[in-house]
C-alpha cells in the first residue's frame, strides 16, 4: 500500500485536491466542507513532504502519466527545484484553510461556501500541477485551471464589496492574454522541435542556433508567465485582485499564486534554455534585471502612498516579487539560490501579513484601512505582535526569515561584481520600512475609539500564531531552506557554474 | 519575395486574427466587446496550431496499411481540442462576471466603473475616518 | 568549577529572563521591579568572572547556533568585549534602581512594558559586547535598535511619535544601507565573518578599497553617531531618563562606539590602518563632530539635549582614538568607554532627579536651586569633573592616554582639537552647578527626590573617583588587546 503511495507521489499531490474538489462542492454543511478542505490539504502537505524525501533520495523522479513514455507521453517530473514551491503551495495552502474556519463564512453566504472550497482546491491543484508538470502544454492547462479558480474565488468576494467584480475581470482578462501569449510561445517552439516535453525541448533547442522562430517563441512564453508572476509592469491586475477578494482567498493568492509562476519562469530561463546562451543573458539584463529594479521601487513607493491596508501589501508582493526576479536576473548559482530562499520566505511573510490583516478586518468587521488601525494594537494584543513581528521579518530585520534572504540576495549581488544592485535592494528595502511603520504607527499610537472592545479569537489567530513562530523559526535556523535553495540553484543551472 | 510572403499566407491570417484580437481588449472600453477581443485573440492561435499540423499532401493519421502515405500531424489538433475548452471556460466565466457587473454597477463601460470604483475607494477611507486620530494625552 | 563558557550565559542570560517574567508579574509591583537590579547583579558577577578570566589571558567562545552553513551565532570575548560587557551590565544594577524611583516618582504608565524592553535592550548590549563574529554583532546591534524604539516612544506622543521616526528612520536606516552591505563584503573578501586579534583584511582587500569600505563601516554604525547621522541621539532624548542614562549614554551608543573599535582593530586591525592611512579622513570628521557638537552643547537650554551633545562629542574621542591607528591612543579610546560611561550615566541621573523631584529640565529655570537639591548637584559637579579630565576622577586617565596617542602618532591638530573642546565641556557642564549655586532664586520649589533616585546616583559618581584608583586592570586589559 505505501509503496503504491510512494510511487505515485507525484500524481497524488495533484489529484488529491483535484478529485477533492469534485466532492467538496456536494457537501451542504458549511463545517464538514471545511473539514473535508482542511483534511485534504494536509495530506497533501503530507504528501508533498514524502516528496522531497523522494528527492532528496532519487535527485529526480519522473513519472510517465498512464503509462505513456515521455517525450511522447505528459511526464510529471519532480526534482530538486520544483519540490521548493510544491512545499510552499501545500504548506501555505493547509495553514491557509486552518485559518479560513471562521473568516470564511464571515464574509461568504452559507449556501456557497462548500462551492468555494471546491473552487479554493482546484485553485491549489492547478498550482501544484503547474508546478509538477513537464509537459509545456500540460502547464498551459493547469495554468488556466489555476487562474479561472482564483478569478472566480476573487469573484466571490462581490459579496461584500462589488470591486471584486471588476477585479476578477481584469484578473481573468489579463490572465488569458498572458496564458494565450504562453501558448503561442509554446507553439512556435513546437513548430520548430517537434516536442513538449520541456526536458527533450531544452535539449533539442540546444542543437538548434540563430533561429528567428525560436527567439519569438521564447519572448511569448516568457511575456505570457511575466503576466501570471506579476512582474513589472505586467502586475496591474494584481493589487486589486489581492485586495477585494475574500479575505482568506487574499492570503493564498497572495502567499502562493505568484510563487508557481515565478518558478516556471526560472525554470524556462535557465532549464529550457540555457544560462550560456545569449538570448538568455540579454533577457536577464536588459529585460528583467531593469524591470525587476524598476518593480522594487514602484511597489515600495505606490505602498507608501496607499492607504488601504490590503492594497498595500499588495503592492508591497509587486516589490517583493521584484527582489526575486532580481535575483533570477543577476544569474549566478548564488543569486538563484537567493531568489529560491526569498520566494519560500515571503510566502511566508506575505501569507502571515495578510492573516493579520484578515484577523483585524474580522473582528472589527469593516475594511480595514491606515485610519481603522488606530489603536488596534492595544486592543488586539496577540494579532498585533504577529503583525509587528511579521513586519520586521518582511524589512529584513535579523531574527526572523526575511532576514536570511535578503542576507543571499546580497551577498549574491555583491560577489556578482554588483555592489549598485546591492545598494538598490537595501534602499529599496530600508524605503520599505516606512510603509510598515506607517502601519504600526496607527496601530500603536493613535487611540482608537472609546468602544473598541476586542476578543481574539484562538480559532483565527492559532494559525496566524504558526505562520510568525516559522517566520522566527527560518530566521533562527535556515540550513534546511538555504540548502534546499542551493540544491535547487545547482540541480537548474547545471553543474558547470 | 512577395510571392514567399503570400506562399505563408495562412499566418497572415493568424497574424491579423491576433492583432484585432489583441486590439480589442487593449483598446475597447466596453467589458464585452474586451471578452469578443479575447475569443478572436484565441482563436487566432487556434488557427497556429492547426496550421503547424497540416502537411501538404497530408491524410488524416488512419493507419492505411499503403506504404509511404504521409499522414497529417494529428497532435496540434488534440492539443487545439483542449485549448477551445479552456477557451470556452475562460469566455463563460468572463461573461458571467460582465453579467454581474451590469447588476451592479448600472453598466459595462470601464469608464463608468472606474468613476464608480474610485468613489468607493475614497468613501472607503474616508468612512473609516470617523474614527478621529487623536494622540494621548 | 564553572567552566567559562558558561560565564556568557550567566552574563547574558540575566536580562532575557528579566524580560521574559517581567510581563508575568505586572500585578505585583514590587516583585517585577525588584527583578532589574537583581538580574544586575547575577550579570555582573558573570561579567566580572570573565573580565578576570581574559585578564589572564584566557579565551573564551562558544558557537551557539547554527543559521545555516557559515553563519552562526556566536561568543567570543575580546578583552574589548570583556570591558563593555562589565561596564554594561555594572551599570544595569544602578540604573535598574534608579528607574524604579524614577517611573514612580514619576508615577508613569505602562511601567511593566517599560520594564521589559529595558532588559531585553540590556540582553542585546550584552550580545554585542560578547559577540563572536561579525553577524552576531549585527543581529544584537539591530535588536538594540528595535528593543529601544518602545523604549524611546514611551510616552506615545506626538514628539515621542516625530522623535521615534527620526531614530529608527537614521539608525535602521543607516544600518541596513551601509553597514549590513559593509559586512557582506567583508565576507565575500575573507570567506567567513569570523574577527581575528590583527585584523582580518590585510591581504585580501586592495588598499585603495579600504577607505571606502571603512567609511560604508564608520557611516553604517550610526550608534556612534558621527556627524551626519548625529540627529538620532538629541531625539532619543524625548525618553523617560532612565532610557536616556542607561541605554542612551552607556548601552547603546556605547555599543556603537565599541562596534566601531571592533572594526578598526579587529576586522582592519591598527597595522593595517597605519599602513594604508584608510582612516586618515576619518580622524577630521571625528575632530569635526566632537568640536561642532560640543559647540552646540554650549547653546542648549535642556539639560538633557545638552548632555546629548555632550555625548556625541565624547563618542567622537572615541572614534578619533581609533582612527588614530596607535596602540596607546585605541587604549584610550577603550578606556574612555568605561570612565565616559560611568561620568556621563551619574549626569543623566542627576538630570533625571531633578526632572523628579523639581520638575525642572531647563538650566534657565534652574537658578538658585542649589541649596534644595546640593547632594545631586555635587554629584553632577564630580562627575563634570571626571568628563572634563579633572584628576583624581577616572575621567582624566582616558584623556591622558588619548592626548598622548595623539601625540604619538604625529597629529597634533588632533591635540589642539582636544584641548578646545575640554574647555568647552568644562563651560557647558560647570554651568549647570554654578547657575544652581551662585544665582538668585526666581521663585521658591519644593524638591522632593525619592531615595531611590539619589543612592544609585551617588553610586556611579563614587564610582568615577573609585576607577581613578582601581585602573590598573583595566589598562592591562587594554594592552592585552592592542598587543
Amino acid at each position: 500500500m505505501t509503496d503504491i503511495i510512494i510511487k505515485n507521489l507525484p500524481i497524488l499531490v495533484v489529484l488529491c485536491p483535484l478529485m477533492m474538489s469534485l466532492f467538496v462542492v456536494l457537501i451542504p454543511n458549511t463545517f464538514i466542507s471545511w473539514v473535508v478542505t482542511l483534511f485534504t490539504t494536509l495530506i497533501t502537505f503530507i504528501f508533498s513532504l514524502l516528496l522531497y524525501q523522494e528527492v532528496y533520495q532519487y535527485s529526480s523522479i519522473s513519472y510517465a502519466l498512464g503509462n505513456w513514455i515521455p517525450p511522447l507521453g505528459i511526464e510529471y517530473v519532480i526534482d530538486k527545484v520544483s519540490i521548493i514551491p510544491i512545499i510552499i503551495i501545500t504548506l501555505i495552502s493547509f495553514l491557509t484553510t486552518f485559518f479560513a474556519s471562521k473568516i470564511m463564512p464571515a464574509e461568504i453566504n452559507n449556501s456557497s461556501i462548500s462551492k468555494v472550497y471546491s473552487l479554493w482546491l482546484l485553485a491549489i491543484a492547478g498550482l501544484i500541477g503547474l508546478v509538477t508538470t513537464g509537459d509545456a502544454f500540460n502547464l498551459f492547462v493547469f495554468l488556466e485551471i489555476s487562474s479561472l479558480a482564483s478569478v472566480a474565488l476573487v469573484a466571490m468576494g462581490a459579496q461584500k464589496d462589488k470591486q471584486a467584480l471588476v477585479a476578477a475581470y481584469n484578473y481573468l482578462i489579463l490572465g488569458a492574454v498572458g496564458a494565450t501569449f504562453y501558448v503561442i510561445g509554446v507553439g512556435l517552439l513546437y513548430g520548430i522541435t517537434g516536442t513538449l516535453n520541456l526536458a527533450d525541448l531544452s535539449s533539442r533547442i540546444t542543437e538548434i542556433n540563430d533561429n528567428k522562430a525560436l527567439v519569438a517563441g521564447f519572448g511569448f512564453m516568457i511575456v505570457g508567465i511575466m503576466v501570471k508572476a506579476a512582474v513589472f509592469p505586467l502586475h496591474i491586475w494584481l493589487p486589486r485582485a489581492y485586495a477585494y477578494a475574500p479575505s482568506a482567498v487574499s492570503v493564498l493568492l497572495a502567499a502562493t499564486a505568484t510563487k508557481a509562476s515565478l518558478y516556471i519562469l526560472a525554470r524556462i530561463l535557465f532549464s529550457v534554455f540555457d544560462i550560456s546562451d545569449t538570448l538568455i543573458t540579454l533577457t536577464l539584463t536588459y529585460v528583467i534585471l531593469p524591470l525587476s529594479i524598476i518593480a522594487m521601487f514602484a511597489g515600495t513607493i505606490m505602498a507608501i502612498y496607499e492607504k488601504d491596508i490590503k492594497r498595500l501589501l499588495a503592492h508591497s508582493s509587486i516589490a517583493q516579487i521584484g527582489y526575486i526576479t532580481l535575483a533570477f536576473a543577476i544569474g549566478t548559482k548564488a543569486s538563484v539560490a537567493a531568489g529560491f530562499i526569498h520566494m519560500f520566505n515571503h510566502a511566508l511573510i506575505k501569507g502571515a501579513l495578510f492573516m493579520a490583516i484578515t484577523s483585524m478586518s474580522f473582528y472589527l468587521n469593516k475594511r480595514i484601512t491606515i485610519n481603522t488601525l488606530s489603536g488596534l494594537g492595544r486592543a488586539m494584543p496577540i494579532t498585533f505582535s504577529c503583525f509587528v513581528i511579521c513586519s520586521l521579518s518582511l524589512a529584513g530585520v535579523p531574527l526572523t526569515a526575511g532576514f536570511i534572504s535578503k542576507l543571499y540576495i546580497i551577498k549574491a549581488s555583491i560577489s556578482a561584481e554588483g555592489v549598485w544592485i546591492a545598494l538598490l535592494i537595501l534602499a529599496s528595502s530600508a524605503l520599505s520600512v516606512i510603509y510598515l511603520w506607517k502601519m504600526i504607527e496607527a496601530m500603536w499610537f493613535h487611540e482608537g475609539p472609546k468602544d473598541l472592545v476586542i476578543k481574539e479569537n484562538p480559532t483565527v489567530y492559532i494559525a496566524l500564531l504558526m505562520i510568525t513562530f516559522l517566520n522566527i523559526y527560518f530566521g533562527l535556523d535556515a540550513s534546511i531552506v538555504v540548502n534546499s535553495s542551493f540544491e535547487a540553484a545547482d540541480q537548474l543551472l547545471g553543474v558547470q557554474k | 519575395m512577395i510571392s514567399s510572403a503570400l506562399g505563408v499566407w495562412n499566418y497572415w491570417v493568424v497574424f491579423l486574427l491576433m492583432m484585432i484580437g489583441l486590439f480589442l481588449v487593449i483598446g475597447r472600453q466596453n467589458f464585452l466587446k474586451k471578452i469578443v477581443g479575447l475569443t478572436i485573440f484565441q482563436t487566432s492561435v487556434f488557427l497556429l496550431y492547426i496550421t503547424f499540423g497540416k502537411i501538404k499532401g497530408g491524410t488524416p493519421p488512419i493507419l492505411n496499411n499503403i506504404n509511404e502515405t504521409i499522414y497529417s500531424n494529428p497532435l496540434p489538433h488534440v492539443l487545439i481540442l483542449t485549448a477551445i475548452v479552456v477557451g470556452v471556460a475562460t469566455t463563460a466565466l468572463g461573461l458571467s462576471l460582465v453579467l454581474r457587473i451590469n447588476s451592479e454597477y448600472g453598466s459595462i463601460e470601464e469608464e463608468d466603473i472606474s468613476a464608480q470604483d474610485l468613489v468607493d475607494y475614497h468613501d472607503q477611507i474616508e468612512t473609516s475616518k470617523t474614527v478621529s486620530i487623536k494622540f494621548k494625552k | 568549577m564553572i567552566s567559562l563558557e558558561t560565564y556568557i550565559f550567566i552574563t547574558i542570560l540575566p536580562p532575557l529572563f528579566v524580560c521574559l517574567i517581567t510581563p508575568l508579574l505586572s500585578k505585583n509591583e514590587n516583585l517585577r521591579d525588584a527583578l532589574g537590579p537583581v538580574g544586575g547583579i547575577i550579570s555582573s558577577y558573570g561579567a566580572i568572572e570573565i573580565f578576570t578570566a581574559v585578564l589572564e589571558g584566557k579565551n573564551i567562545s562558544i558557537k551557539l547556533l547554527q543559521i545555516s552553513d557559515g553563519i552562526f551565532i556566536s561568543f567570543d570575548v575580546t578583552p574589548l568585549g570583556a570591558i563593555f560587557g562589565l561596564v554594561a551590565s555594572v551599570l544595569w544594577i544602578f540604573a535598574a534602581i534608579y528607574s524604579v524611583g524614577y517611573m514612580r516618582g514619576n508615577q508613569e504608565k505602562n511601567q511593566t512594558r517599560f520594564y521589559t524592553y529595558y532588559a531585553i535592550a540590556v540582553h542585546a548590549a550584552l550580545c554585542i559586547a560578547y559577540s563572536g563574529d561579525l553577524l552576531t554583532l549585527f543581529i544584537f546591534y539591530e535588536v538594540l535598535t528595535f528593543s529601544t524604539y518602545p523604549l524611546v516612544t514611551h510616552k506615545q506622543n506626538e514628539l515621542a511619535l516625530k522623535a521615534g521616526r527620526l531614530y529608527m528612520s537614521i539608525l535602521v536606516g543607516s544600518s541596513v544601507i551601509f553597514l549590513l552591505p559593509a559586512i557582506i563584503w567583508v565576507w565575500i573578501l575573507t570567506g567567513s565573518l569570523e574577527m581575528s586579534k590583527h585584523g582580518v583584511l590585510d591581504g585580501y582587500l586592495n588598499y585603495e578599497h579600504a577607505p571606502y569600505l571603512l567609511a560604508m563601516f564608520a557611516f553604517g554604525i550610526g550608534k556612534a553617531a558621527l556627524i551626519p547621522i548625529h540627529k538620532w541621539l538629541p531625539a532619543a532624548m524625548v525618553a523617560p531618563t532612565p532610557v536616556s542614562a542607561l541605554l542612551h549614554a552607556v548601552a547603546v551608543v556605547k555599543a556603537g562606539v565599541f562596534t566601531m573599535l571592533l572594526v578598526l582593530t579587529n576586522i582592519f586591525g591598527i597595522d593595517f590602518l597605519s599602513k594604508t592611512g584608510a582612516s586618515i579622513w576619518l580622524i577630521w570628521l571625528a575632530s569635526f563632530t566632537l568640536l561642532i557638537t560640543s559647540i552646540i552643547a554650549v547653546y542648549k537650554d535642556d539639560i538633557k539635549a545638552r548632555l546629548a551633545y555632550s555625548t556625541i562629542s565624547q563618542l567622537s574621542y572615541i572614534t578619533l582614538g581609533g582612527a588614530l591607528a596607535s596602540a596607546t591612543a585605541t587604549q584610550g579610546a577603550i578606556l574612555h568607554i568605561v570612565t565616559h560611561a560611568a561620568g556621563k550615566i551619574t549626569l543623566f541621573f542627576v538630570a533625571g532627579a531633578i526632572y523628579v523631584g523639581a520638575k525642572i529640565s531647563k538650566i534657565s529655570e534652574l537658578n538658585g536651586h542649589g541649596k534644595s537639591m546640593s547632594l545631586m548637584l555635587l554629584a553632577f559637579f564630580i562627575a563634570s569633573l571626571s568628563i572634563i579630565g579633572v584628576p583624581p576622577m577616572a575621567g582624566s586617565w582616558s584623556k591622558f592616554f588619548l592626548m598622548l596617542g595623539a601625540a604619538e602618532s604625529g597629529y597634533l591638530f588632533v591635540l589642539i582639537v582636544f584641548s578646545i573642546s575640554t574647555i568647552l565641556n568644562a563651560y557647558y557642564l560647570m554651568e549647570i552647578p554654578a547657575r544652581a549655586f551662585f544665582l538668585k532664586k526666581e521663585k521658591e520649589i519644593k524638591v522632593k527626590i525619592p531615595v531611590l533616585i539619589t543612592i544609585p546616583t551617588l553610586c556611579t559618581c563614587l564610582l568615577t573617583i573609585i576607577l581613578f584608583f582601581a585602573f590598573e586592570p583595566f589598562q592591562n586589559l587594554t594592552s592585552i588587546m592592542v598587543k
